[in-house]
């Protein structure tokens, strides 16, 4: 009955802290290892422009649908600005006004995206276009263009494909010829280009957009065409009438409307800078998860102060130790003094490292134990006695900390870790045992200490450990069924299998 | 490794974690410890129970009543004090007589001499608590120093023999006598390096020793066989064990019992969590012994009874 009361528990804690770990390994994006860093591309568009007398409004179409990306953040700065953010047609328009400026004016909008796959185009599907209007002679042109496009196609894909592959000749018919007189610039041949699709009663748009390298002072926005299939989206390249999007391609903004609309200012000028650098993916992480409102980040540990995360990266690894202890105690069946003892000197271990740690640390308890021998001779009360051991060890460490100080060894200051309360007790125990029980097992027991508390150190030390468990302290109730379920271990200790020997030989 | 587990299982050895686990959380409950693990408590129940006990000379509760310790003892000679908390032996303390020239100075059971000042010091810290398990201030006893059946007198260095019974649910399941040695310093502690014997359940009589869990034949000290001693009064200690089931409440209990000259088998102490060293000593496993008083159990049964049936059922 009480077993089985054991194993559900342990089954359930289990259950819970796996789940949540894989929640947000795998829902919310936290990384396993420690290094994982993943590529944030800040873009920052500045407005230039010289104001004008009166009232100042700044339009800017800013990203709304961002296929492959998704916003860690974004920000203004703009001085004695109001700002706001709309939706427009086109998409998020950012808006700027002030009711007066004096001479040339910078406006700085500012986001930050990195990729994810999962982003895709949530857009409606557009409704059919209007027939434009268009004046002859260049109407006859176009049906004539379109209808001997749609001959050689079979579907919107092929269509547009075709057209954008007549529109690039190098030689091309007169039709085209016609059309592209009097075009200059990219994403009015692409402006050309929807005009067209419309005609043949296929939705179609300009995307601006920004392909994401390493870091540029000033980018240069690429229009790109996009098709509706009566399905979904489709790119294509409108220079080669290729269906593809370019790599890392962050898509700004849709339509023919001017980026950037100024009223009240001239002389307008923007311009893009592309700036790439790593980021914790524990960090987009949870900001990733505050967008999807999981409120289970809100109780993660990175949102504490840096100073008290310190604190908690060594708290969290105690119960790894105590699990070493259980395992030690229990299973292998190590004599050790005190049930945390070791524990908290691997602690301490943490900050003098190991070699100098244990070198202290025997040093200390055996100045100490002659110290404590030395006082046994006084016949001073227990509490007394165990408070005059205390004093010693403080004025030990000093000693320690001083001397070696003079010598040039700057790993004997970090002796004041020691938790000097165990200490004292450590050396009272061991003097006790050893009137009791003999040196012999007095130093075994000793340096069973030592060993769990080395054993103790390396687990607690181990970094892809501690990252673990601090990105995921849902863990830790693993370990709390580990050692609920060593509680019920009635098996042969180790070190039993050698005590009882002589039992098992016939 | 995993062979020799699997050994010790098919033997029946218990080991530490079975014991903890399985008997002593289940069968013994808290609130009953006070009545082993405080031996001033034990004694008194012992009594009232009609048991024999050594003698109580007197307590010492207090650091201000170490001075009586002079008059608590004044008319006696040799006399034992010892933790009324502590375990495994620890800070007891065997006075077997007075210097001759100055009375105030003592022999210990090893020969060396000590004062009254030193066992004054002793005392205090044994109030204080030093020995005690929970580390919590002390009593420390006074009582009578038993003077052992001649039975022992060539298997045991100084110190005091004892003969300890492991009672499972009123049922004595196996036994053995604990033979001081030098390196024990003459405690009868197994754990100290003292001599333990099995003891045959149905007879009574001795089996091979076992010094730091090796198998001897001999006492280190006196060179005398170990096996083969016939301990008096056998039927009336393994009844006394079974009764302590009553006294105590405890399911899973050691019962220690020494033989005095003149006042047969005395209870010393109990204790709620008896080592497992019995096993070395006896050859045999516990959990084997327990196993067979699951299945004859008889709730109603009288400790003669149950001491009874374990002579008959234990013969091997």
């Amino acid at each position: 009955m009480n077993q089985r009361y054991v194993y559900v528990l342990a089954a359930l804690l289990t259950v819970i802290g796996l789940s949540l770990f894989w929640y947000k390994w795998q829902i919310l994006g936290f990384p396993l290892g420690e290094d994982q860093e993943k590529p944030v591309w800040t873009i920052e568009s500045a407005i230039r422009f010289d104001s004008g007398p009166g009232t100042i409004k700044v339009q800017l179409h800013v990203p709304t649908l961002t296929p492959g990306f998704r916003m860690l953040n974004e920000n203004s700065v703009s001085r004695g600005y109001g700002f706001s953010l709309n939706y427009g047609s086109g998409g998020r328009e950012a808006q700027w006004t002030i009711r007066r400026a004096d001479g040339e004016q910078t406006i700085y909008y500012r986001i930050s995206v990195f990729e994810d796959d999962s982003v895709d185009e949530s857009d409606t599907v557009p409704p059919f276009p209007p027939r434009p209007v268009i004046t002859e002679p260049l109407n006859t042109a176009v049906e004539v263009l379109v209808s001997d496009v749609r001959d050689r196609s079979a579907d919107t894909a092929s269509f547009t494909t075709e057209l954008l592959r007549r529109m690039n000749d190098r030689s091309p018919d007169p039709n085209v010829e016609l059309l592209l007189s009097g075009v200059d610039t990219q994403s009015d041949f692409v402006g050309i280009a929807t005009t067209l699709l419309a005609a043949a009663r296929i939705p179609a748009r300009i995307v601006h957009g920004l392909p994401l390298g390493e870091g540029q002072r000033h980018a240069e926005l690429v229009p790109w065409l996009e098709v509706h299939d009566g399905d979904r989206w489709l790119y294509f390249n409108p220079s080669t009438g290729e269906q593809n999007l370019p790599d890392r391609f962050f898509v700004w903004w849709r339509g023919n409307e001017p980026l950037v609309s100024v009223e009240g200012g001239s002389s307008v000028e923007v311009d893009f800078a592309v700036q790439e650098n790593y980021l914790d993916a524990v960090a987009i992480a949870e900001t990733q998860a505050a967008q999807k409102e999981a409120s289970i980040v809100d109780f993660s540990l990175y949102s504490l102060p840096i100073r008290t995360q310190a604190v908690y990266s060594v708290v969290l690894m105690i119960p790894i130790g105590a699990l070493v202890m259980v395992v030690m105690r229990n299973m292998i069946g190590i004599d050790a003094f005190g049930t945390f003892m070791p524990v908290l000197i691997a602690l301490a271990f943490r900050e003098t490292r190991l070699f100098w740690g244990v070198v202290l640390f025997s040093l200390l308890v055996a100045l100490g134990l002659s110290i404590r021998f030395l006082l046994e001779r006084l016949r001073l009360l227990l509490v007394p006695r165990l408070s005059a051991v205390l004093i010693v060890v403080v004025l030990l460490m000093l000693f320690v900390s001083l001397t070696s100080h003079r010598l040039g060894m700057e790993t004997g200051l970090s002796v004041a870790l020691f938790p000097m309360v165990i200490i004292a007790m450590t050396i009272e125990r061991m003097s006790v045992v050893w009137e009791e029980r003999g040196p012999a097992d007095a130093i075994r027991a000793g340096l069973g200490s030592i060993t769990i508390a080395v054993i103790a150190y390396l687990a607690m030390g181990m970094a892809w450990l501690e990252h673990l468990i601090f990105t995921f302290p849902e863990l830790l109730l693993l370990v709390l069924a580990v050692v609920v379920l060593a509680g019920r271990y009635t098996g042969y200790r180790l070190t039993e299998l050698r005590r009882f020997k002589a039992l098992g030989n016939d | 490794m995993l062979g020799v587990a699997r050994r010790l299982r098919k033997t029946g050895v218990l080991g530490l974690n079975e014991r903890n686990s399985d008997f002593i959380m289940r069968l013994n409950p808290r609130r009953l410890y006070p009545r082993v693990d405080d031996k001033a408590l034990t004694k008194e129940l012992a009594l009232a129970a009609g048991m024999a006990v050594p003698d109580l000379y007197g307590v010492i509760a207090h650091q201000g009543e170490v001075r009586l310790f002079p008059r608590l003892v004044a008319d006696h000679d040799s006399f034992v004090i010892k933790p009324a908390q502590g375990s495994g032996g620890d800070g007891i303390l065997v006075v077997t007589g007075r210097s001759k020239r100055k009375r105030d100075t003592f022999r210990l059971a090893s020969g060396l001499l000590i004062t009254q000042d030193e066992i004054s010091y002793h005392l205090s810290n044994i109030v204080g608590g030093q020995y005690s398990l929970s580390g919590n201030p002390d009593k420390a006893l006074l009582e009578y120093c038993v003077q052992f059946d001649p039975v022992f007198a060539d298997v045991s260095y100084q110190g005091v023999p004892d003969i300890r019974v492991v009672v499972y649910r009123g049922y004595p399941a196996m036994a053995m006598v604990r033979l001081p040695t030098r390196a024990s310093d003459g405690k009868a502690n197994l754990h100290q390096g003292a001599v333990g014997a099995g003891i045959h359940m149905s007879t009574g009589v001795t089996m091979n020793g076992v010094l730091n869990n090796e198998v001897v034949d001999d006492h280190p000290d006196t060179g005398a066989l170990v096996a083969g001693l016939e301990i008096p009064h056998w039927g009336f200690i393994l009844e006394s064990s079974a009764e302590a089931f009553e006294v105590t409440g405890l399911g899973y209990l050691g019962v220690d019992m020494v033989i005095d000259r003149n006042r047969g088998p005395l209870i010393l102490e109990m204790n709620a969590r008896p080592g497992l060293n019995i096993q070395i000593a006896n050859g045999a496993g516990l959990r084997r012994r327990i196993e067979r008083i699951e299945a004859i159990y008889d709730a109603g049964a009288k400790a003669a009874e149950r001491a009874a049936i374990a002579r008959r059922e234990f013969t091997d």
